[in-house]
């Protein structure tokens, strides 16, 4: 067993980390302020090679490894959360199923300019009615000719409002369940298709989360990402890769206020001393490092069995379920570190706290990962 | 025009330097390109870039972690890399690397018609190597510039380089040497598909024996200087604060800048 990385995973991380400091970090507050990722910063991560890591350079991508790809996304979320999951979206739950199922056709008009970074990638499942319980989604798809006819609605779409291809889900036969879903790639200039309204959130302000509406949307019958029905699985397969890169995002918004709480407690002066000096603060920074390591190696693992062509389901749920917890734990613990000037916007721990509770929720809630990883332990 | 590029893999400026033995300790050192060699590499591959260059060659004498120095410089852009590794070079003083370099591009038989250089490394800090290797060849040299044109046919090379108050103007004949700093452009990021390529980039090894040297003349047996010892700076103290009535503070400043530190 080898706990270190190749050169080229250094060199990946090294560039991105520096990439993030110079270019994420000054720029974080102000996007989250004004609730957006500038077009400059998502080109740049284009040109970078960051919106197709693993895929191969035939198809666009860089052709590195999933590694390469989890620790660019724990990088980048250090520099700014928003960005981190505007490139996990992007690349786990659009850019990943593309290159798996879809024909070759498909890939060269979709995968390639997604890969590339000329387009950035958005994946639509959730609606109203319709979260945890994927299988209850209401939006139809019906063949007419060689069109599908999509109607519905879909909503908290991350990259919503960037994007310039969407995967969308939606019911080709309700009554056979899950088995009747399928999934479709839609352009965003397709007729009928359309954005609505954009959240207002907490944390990750800058990535936008927005309403989608089909009406009667045409979408032709050769956007149809593998088989009629086999949407639900597909969908599955994007998550368990999707965690990987929450968890990484989670890791990255934890260390971002790990770090920031260290430097705060060697150079906070209380009863004549910096605050690092006192027990109680060291305790916090040990058991802060402590739980990003081991949440990294977590996700770390998930990657690396990915790459191998593992079966990794298990433990990138495990990965994002520990990572988002402790980046909430670790981000809470940094303001308590900063006292009052933490709460305040004049110090970041206050936006990575907010941004740390989302990974809580996306691609799976807490609970559904501990009902995964349990069903999964108890099968037999 | 061939453009050769120095490259010296040194520790991050981030960190901390710790002594063991009266040697720097060098078992937590994360190592990078040394960053004022980054701008001389960009500044080369511009220069291929934009039509000035043929082929960029990156040329490092180092352990062999200088790989991953070379690796960087492969991955800005620099077409393949040259690496002088040897057990007998440990010790070696500038003198001695200034010599063993002037030597491997003799052995590597190239035509260079540029040697760019970081202004300084930011480990040794000696800024002495390039004055060294273009005294040895001898070149015509100018340093810590900020603007280069260079014109391969009328061969010459006009360099901006900062003074006190203003800039100076260096015109020089083609081969010459340049030290590269802040502002002469702005390094970029190594793309993933980069660093990809930078893998398959060729990277040609050199042995002290291999350039016609033996063991004498390297190391700190061919050094002409000697490091006796390092010491850490001293401590920052810190500043001194003094509180009162505006009368008492300028008397009490006034005793500090006569009796203490003696300035007046
Ligand atoms: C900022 C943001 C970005 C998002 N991006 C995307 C995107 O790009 N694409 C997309 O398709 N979706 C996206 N989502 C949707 C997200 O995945 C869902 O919000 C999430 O899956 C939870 O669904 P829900 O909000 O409807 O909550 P619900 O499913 O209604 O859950 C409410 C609560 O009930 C619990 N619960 C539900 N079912 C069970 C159960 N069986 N057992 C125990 N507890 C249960 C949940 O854990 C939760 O605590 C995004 C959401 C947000 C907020």
């Amino acid at each position: 067993m080898r706990f270190e990385f190749t050169e080229e995973q250094k060199m990946v991380r090294d560039m991105v980390r520096r990439f993030a400091d110079d270019v994420l970090k000054p720029k974080a507050a102000e996007m989250d302020k004004e609730c957006k990722i500038y077009p400059e910063i998502i080109k740049q991560l284009g040109e970078l090679g960051l919106l197709g890591v693993y895929i191969p350079e035939e198809y666009g991508g860089a052709g590195m490894d999933v590694i390469c790809y989890a620790t660019a996304v724990e990088e980048i979320s250090r520099g700014c959360a928003s960005t981190g999951i505007l490139v996990s979206a992007h690349t786990s739950l659009v850019v990943d199923p593309i290159y798996h199922y879809g024909t070759e056709e498909q890939k060269r008009k979709y995968l390639v300019p997604l890969a590339k970074g000329e387009k950035v990638a958005a994946h639509a499942m959730t609606e109203p009615g319709a979260g945890t319980d994927v299988v209850s989604i209401s939006t139809t798809a019906k063949r007419e000719g060689d069109y599908y006819i999509l109607n519905g609605t879909k909503h908290f779409i991350t990259n919503g409002a960037e994007a310039g291809i969407y995967l969308i889900f939606a019911m080709t036969d309700k009554e056979k369940r899950h088995k009747g879903m399928s999934a479709f790639i839609v352009e965003r200039d397709t007729p009928g298709f359309s954005i609505g309204k954009l959240e207002h959130k907490l944390g990750i302000r800058a990535t936008s989360t927005a309403e989608l509406i089909l009406e009667n949307c045409k979408v032709p019958a050769d956007n149809l990402l593998g088989e009629e029905g086999r949407g639900f699985y597909i969908a599955m397969d994007c998550y368990d890769g999707g965690r990987i890169g929450v968890a990484a995002q989670a890791v990255g918004i934890a260390q971002a206020a790990y770090e920031e709480a260290v430097e705060f407690a060697k150079t906070r002066i209380q009863f004549g001393q910096p605050i690092a000096k006192f027990q109680a603060i060291q305790f916090k920074l040990a058991d802060m490092a402590t739980m990003i390591e081991a949440a990294r190696l977590l996700y770390l693992k998930a990657a690396w069995l990915k790459q191998e062509g593992k079966p990794y389901y298990q433990l990138s749920a495990m990965a994002k379920l520990f990572a988002s917890e402790v980046a909430m734990d670790v981000t809470r613990e940094a303001i308590q570190i900063h006292g009052g000037y933490g709460y305040t916007e004049d110090y970041s721990v206050e936006r990575h706290y907010r941004d740390a509770k989302i990974t809580e929720i996306y691609e799976g809630t807490s609970e559904a990962q501990r009902l995964t990883i349990a069903r999964n332990l108890l099968k037999g | 025009m061939k453009v050769v590029v120095f490259c010296k893999s040194v520790p991050d400026t981030e960190t901390r330097v710790r002594l063991k033995d009266n040697r720097l300790d060098k078992s937590e050192i994360k190592y990078i390109l040394n960053p004022y060699d980054e701008y001389a590499v960009e500044e080369a591959v511009r220069m291929k870039e934009g039509g000035k260059a043929e082929e960029v060659i990156a040329i490092s004498m180092g352990p062999e972690r200088a790989k991953e120095a070379l690796r960087s410089a492969l991955a800005i852009g620099a077409d393949r890399g040259i690496l002088i590794k040897d057990d007998a070079l440990d010790g070696s003083d500038t003198y001695v690397t200034a010599k063993v370099l002037v030597k491997a591009l003799e052995k590597d038989g190239l035509e260079y018609g540029m040697l760019l250089f970081g202004q300084q490394a930011i480990d040794g800090d000696t800024w002495h190597v390039p004055g060294q290797v273009a005294e040895m060849l001898g070149l015509p040299q100018t340093g810590s510039i900020i603007k280069l044109e260079v014109d391969p046919d009328g061969g010459k090379a006009v360099a901006n380089r900062m003074v006190e108050g203003g800039e100076e103007v260096h015109e020089m004949a083609l081969p010459c040497v340049v030290t590269c700093r802040k502002g002469l452009n702005e390094p970029r990021y190594p793309s993933l598909p980069n660093i990809m390529k930078a893998k398959k980039k060729p990277i040609q090894e050199y042995s002290v024996s291999d350039l016609g040297f033996s063991a004498e003349d390297v190391g700190k047996a061919g050094a002409l200087t000697e490091v006796l010892s390092y010491a850490l700076p001293p401590q920052k103290e810190a500043g001194k604060k003094v509180e009162g009535e505006p009368e008492e503070v300028a008397q009490a400043l006034l005793q500090y800048l006569k009796e203490e530190i003696k300035v007046i």
